[in-house]
This record gives structure tokens, sequence and C-alpha cells, in this order.
């Protein structure tokens, strides 16, 4: 039986049509905020810019591609039509009638469904491991730039020693199948997931205490919201059963977050060190606030520009971490649909077929670039005020 | 200055020190070292002697002594064979001492390879030596490009060049060696053809038709990175009072560029390309298991995937102390570019 193939045309017609719900969700969204601009305070500013624009469609393309992921993949990432092995662009599954739009890979699945499916991976655990480092580099490095001194010394020595490892090196002993049998990644991440917590908790404490009402409310709120995702996460033990993860991906997780706090660490340091010689710090003090509320409530709110770019930032470098673990097959299951893997099954046979390795690479690259792109504009932007 | 060097060379050893023990800690994991036992002995081996194995080859020794064998502060015992009840080498490829003797780190003695049957030394300094030439090649071209580019985009802030060269610079970033390699294999290696998309036989000699795709490969990401940097302090210089004074003196803005701020918009990328150098490291991994060559890189992931100890360790201590080298260098080389600058 031979595979039937249809035109250059076609497949760029039916790979647009296949995007459909992301075109209307880009839309909606694009057309709310050009209308809703200038009430939407720096978010509205992005698109008085081309640069920010663009970077704001690109990203959204791939969350809502995310989104949709199975409206627009035509087939299952794992499923296999022995026929379609290595096909060419544009084949025509004899089955089902439907094409698989940018060819089959060296397991005849198709192509362009693993990548849309791959985005789900990608934009899960990038924007969520950016998060937790977020949190841990924020909470260490606020009271290592606000009291200095010792425990400024330990905190930096510590976060250089992580800097201090090649990536690649901490990878390669953090992310092994050996590693899972050991009780240290369980560990690493009970110790990670703790901050954010321990995080909120202060923050609402300092801000409350003398408004029971609220405090416990909120502090409730925390620890229960909290406490539930920890034993989901860590123990994999959510009594309701919704709340899951993979060991692997566990795996992978902390592995992410610990090599990338250290560096929010050092920038939540400086920049605290700089804001805390300014005057409304010393008015918090002569009022007498603690320590913790002067520097959640007076220090970072007014850190918050440079966090942002550099969480942009960061999230594409995450995607490019996970790409590096993808490509040396660390963590991920060898079938997993994420671009990283693909890009090592198909540069493998570059000789041979050069359709499987096109796809994974471009949206990997384009995802980052519109992170990039976006994380620049919003730096202009915040450096005119 | 003096004090400031030594301080910071202490810090270094105690970083060296603290990571080393961090490696070894996680190398030698119960999963890793039975790993190590099942490769290292003959197929369908029971647990027992797969026991025996790491007993004999003194892997079960306390972690400390071991740790301490390793740096060289402690003796390394020679293991008695069970049936003689002599003293036996451990790895007869690689001539351990017969007798106790120190031979560590600090010894100069790195150990013995598993995966390749010799001693670490003799396979890791020939791949060190095949990485330098690599990373030369890639400073070579990827430095000048970079600060051209960031000068040009810098010169003018706001201009058609300045904005079409941050947003290339910025594309540049976004492209890992994994993909940029891939799409540089397909154009140049399949589809034109100009170029090998393999650097194996460049171990015997490198041309421009096999080295030219890993050098551009790794190149290219650092290039984006650095031009920003340039561009930033460029832009920084050209508003200064000097620069306005010496083309209010009526100076060509050439020769402004060319002589006034240069200089000064130079000194911020040195910083930058110093500290390029441990994220090279991981692109050179990448690039040197994508276009097989056969370097640092390669002996890494080698050493990793077959759970060579000794020489993973060499490996860790090589790029560990390559990091924190240029840490260094970046620091006292930028105290003495800018005078403006006191280290405390």
């Amino acid at each position: 039986m031979q595979v039937e193939y249809i035109g250059a045309f076609n497949i760029v017609l039916g790979v647009i049509a296949r995007f459909w719900p992301v075109w209307l969700g880009l839309a909606l969204v694009m057309g709310a905020s050009f209308t809703y601009k200038k009430r939407l305070g720096l978010y509205g500013q992005l698109f008085d810019s081309g640069v920010g624009i663009v970077g704001v469609g690109i990203c959204l393309f791939w969350l809502f591609t995310a989104i949709f992921a199975t409206t627009v993949a035509p087939f299952d990432p794992l499923s296999q039509v022995p026929i379609m092995k290595d096909a060419l662009p544009g084949g025509i599954e004899p089955v089902s009638k439907l094409i698989y739009y940018f060819g089959g890979d060296k397991l005849a699945r198709d192509v362009f469904s693993r990548m849309v499916y791959g985005s789900q991976i990608v934009l899960i655990i990038a924007p969520a491991a950016t998060g937790f480092a977020l949190m841990v580099g924020i909470t260490l490095g606020l009271p290592a730039g606000y009291y200095g001194g010792r425990i400024d010394t330990v905190l930096s020595f510590l976060a250089n020693l992580v800097l201090a490892f090649p990536v690649i090196l901490l990878f390669y002993l953090l992310v092994t199948p050996g590693i899972m049998d050991t009780p240290i990644p369980y560990a690493m991440a009970g110790l990670f997931f703790l901050f954010p917590i321990i995080f909120f908790s202060v923050l609402f404490w300092t801000r409350y205490k003398n408004r029971p009402d609220r405090l416990y409310i909120l502090m409730g709120l925390t620890l229960v919201i909290g406490g539930w995702v920890y034993a989901g996460l860590v123990f994999d033990a959510d009594p309701f059963k919704i709340i899951h993860i993979d060991p692997n991906q566990l795996n992978i997780f902390v592995a992410v977050v610990f090599a990338s706090s250290p560096g929010v660490f050092r920038i939540v340091r400086g920049l605290v060190m700089d804001i805390k010689t300014r005057d409304y710090v010393a008015a918090a003090q002569t009022r007498g606030e603690s320590p913790w509320y002067i520097m959640l409530w007076e220090i970072l709110p007014n850190a918050r520009g440079p966090l942002i770019v550099d969480a942009c930032l960061r999230i594409g470098y995450t995607t490019i971490l996970l790409g590096t673990l993808g490509y040396f097959g660390l963590g991920l299951a060898p079938e997993s649909p994420d671009w990283g893997t693909a890009i090592k099954d198909a540069s493998r046979l570059l000789r041979s077929f050069i359709h499987p390795a096109l796809p994974p690479t471009i949206a990997l690259m384009s995802f980052v670039l519109g992170l990039n792109l976006l994380a620049d504009s919003l730096r202009e932007q915040s450096m005119k005020d | 200055m003096l004090s400031f060097v030594i301080r910071r060379l202490g810090t270094m050893a105690l970083t060296m020190l603290c990571l080393t023990m961090i490696v070894f800690f996680l190398i030698n994991l119960e999963p890793n070292l039975k790993k190590l036992a099942i490769s290292q002995t003959e197929m369908h081996t029971s647990a027992e002697q797969l026991e025996s194995w790491l007993v004999n080859h003194g892997y079960r020794q306390n972690f400390f002594v071991r740790y301490g064998q390793w740096l060289g502060v402690l003796p390394k015992q020679p293991v008695t064979d069970p049936a003689t009840g002599k003293p036996t080498q451990r790895f007869s490829f690689c001539n351990d001492p017969l007798e106790p003797k120190f031979s560590g780190i600090l010894e100069g003695d790195f150990g013995c390879s598993t995966k390749f049957k010799t001693t670490v030394a003799s396979k890791l300094f020939p791949a060190l030596g095949a990485t330098g030439i690599l990373m030369l090649c890639v400073l070579a071209v990827m430095v000048p490009i970079s600060l051209l580019i960031g000068i040009l985009a810098g010169m003018r802030e706001g201009s058609r060049t300045d904005r079409t060269l941050s947003v290339a610079s910025i594309a540049s970033t976004a492209t890992p060696e994994y993909v940029s390699g891939v799409i540089f294999t397909v154009i140049f290696a399949s589809w034109l053809g100009w170029l090998n998309g393999s650097a194996a036989s460049a171990s015997q000699g490198i041309t421009f038709y096999n080295f030219t795709l890993p050098v551009m490969t790794l190149a290219i990401y650092g290039i984006g990175y650095i031009a920003r940097m340039t561009r930033a302090s460029m832009v920084d210089v050209m508003t200064q009072q000097y620069i306005r004074t010496a083309r209010l003196k009526g100076l060509s803005f050439g020769s402004v560029v060319v002589k006034h701020a240069l200089r000064n918009a130079l000194i911020a990328p040195f910083t930058v390309i110093m500290l390029q150098f441990p994220w090279l490291l991981t692109g050179v991994v990448i690039v040197e298991v994508m276009f097989r060559y056969q370097g640092f890189g390669y002996t890494l992931v080698e050493a990793a995937g077959n759970n060579d100890i000794d020489l993973l360790l060499g490996c860790s201590l090589v790029s560990v102390f390559i990091v924190l080298i240029t840490q260094l260098i970046s620091d006292v080389g930028y105290a003495f570019l800018n005078p403006r600058i006191r280290v405390q």
C-alpha cells in the first residue's frame, strides 16, 4: 500500500486550520488587551512596541497550543501507524484519512502531534519550576541582603557552590535512574516545596498579625492548600488523587529548581542591598516595623520590575535546560513527546531524514525567543518610568 | 590586591573541596556502585559476587577514608587477593601501587578509568587539549563578531541598525546549541553539502570542512549575550560627558567612537566573556556529543554514562576549576582595567 501525499501549499493551509482554537484564543486575548491597554498597567504598555506585541503573541500562541493540545493534534503522540514510518510531510494516513502534516518519525508517530503535545510538558514544568526557584531565591535572598553579615556569607557561599557546578554535570549527577532509589530527590523536594508555604505564611503574618479576622483566613488557606499540594508532590499522598507527579518528573523538577534558584538568590540579594538604603526603608525602620515586614512589604514590591524581567528570561532558560535534559536522555521517558527528546531522536538520523528534526527545534527556539522578546520589552517599559 | 587574590584563592580551594566531596558522595551512591559492579563483571553474576567485587576493589571502605585516598591525604592501600593473601593491584591496567602510598589528586594521580582501562590522566589530558583547540577557535570567532555587533548597535542607540542587531542578538541567545546544531547541519551538511556533519575526523586533522559546524554552533549562543552586554556598555559610555565634550570639540563621530568610547566600553564585556566559560562548558558537552568530537565533553558524557568514578571525578574537578579560575581572572582583570574600582 502506498502513502499518498498532499502538496506543500495544502500542508501550510492544513496546519493553520488545525490551530484554529489557538487563533481564536489569540484573537480574543490580543483584541481585549488592545482595547483596554490603558487600564492594564505594565502589561498594557507591552502593546506599545512591536517587539512587545510579537513577544506576547508567541508566548500566548504556545500557551493556547498547550491548553488546546487535544483539539489541535490530529493523532495521539504515542500512537504508531507502521505504514507511516519515516513518511514525508503531508502523508495521508490510509485508515483515518487524517494527514501527517510534518511527516512521521522513525517510530511512525506523527511529528506534528508530538510537537503540539510537547508544548504541554514544557509549559507545565518550565513556569512551575521557575516559580519555585523564585520562591526559594526570594525567601533566602531577602535576609541575606537585608541582614548581611554571617547569614549572607553562608548563604552566598552555598549559592556560589551550586553556581560553580557546570549545569550539565549537575544533571548527570542528580537526574539518573539510580538516584530515584535513594531518598535524595524526595529530601530535596521536601526542602524546596517548603519554601512557598514559609513565604506566604510570613507574608500574611507580618501584614495582618494585628487583624486576626483576616490573618486566620489567609493563614488557614495557605496552610491547607500548601499542605495539600505538598503532600501530593512530595509524598504522592494526595487524599483526593488530583495532584500527582511521576517520580522521574519530580526528579527533573527538583534538579531544575536546584540549578536555577541560586541565580534568583543572587539577583534578589543585590536588589535588596540597593533598596535597603532608600528613605522609605529608613522610615519603616523608624516606625518600628519588624525586619520581615520591611523585607516583604517595603523592599520586595519595589524590586518587582527586575524580578519580573528575570522571571521571563528564566522561564526561557529553564525551557533550554529541559531541552538539554531531553537531548541527553536524562529523566524524561524515552517516548516522551517533549521537544528535547524529539530533537535527540531526530538529530541521530539527520543524514537520511531531516523533517522530524525541524518542528521541535523551531518550536523550542520560537518559544524561548518569545519569552526573551517579552523580557526585553518589559525591561524597556520599566526603564521608562 | 595581593591579599584579595590570596583570600579568593582560599575560598576557591574551600569551594573545590566541598564540591568534590559532593560529587564524590553522589557518584558513590549505592545504585551507582551496583551499576559499576555489574558493568565491570561478567554477565549474570550473583549478588554475592557483585558485593565481593566491590569489597575487593576497595569500594566498601569508609566514605571519608576513600575520599581522603582520592585526595591524597591518606595512603592508598593495595587490596589483598582473597586466594593468596598477598597484596595485589586494584586495577592492573594502571599500575596501582603494591605498598601503601600517598597517591591522590594532591600528588598528581587522578586515578583509574574503569571504562577506558587506562589511567585517568592519559585519557583526560589529551581530551582537554582537543577541547582547548575547539575553545580557541570558538573564542577567535565569537569575541570579535560579538564585540563588533555590540559596538555597532550601541553606537547610535535606537537607530535602525541598533534595533535590527538587538533583535538578532536576542534570537541568537534563544537558540541553544542543540537547536542551532541541528539547523546548521540541516542547512550546510544535508542540504548544501558544504560542510561535514561530523567532526569525528577532526582528531586526525582539523580542516575547514569538518570543524566549521561545531565552532559555529558553539559560537552562536554566546555571540548574542556578549553583544548585548557590549551594546549596553557602549550605550552607557556614549551618554557620558567626555564623549559630548569630544564631539563638541569638533572630532568626527568615527574618531570619537574609536579613540574615546571604545576603550571604556570594553571593560564590561571582558568580565562577561570570562564568565562565559562555564556556559561554554555545557555547550562543549552538547556540541562534542552531537558532532562526535573526542574532547572533554565527550569524555564527561562517557564517564557519566558508564559510572566511571575516577574519570568523572577528574572531569568535575577540571570543570569546577575552570569555572572558579575564570571568575577570579574576571574579578582581578576588572580591577586592573577599571582603576576606579578598588577591591576590598
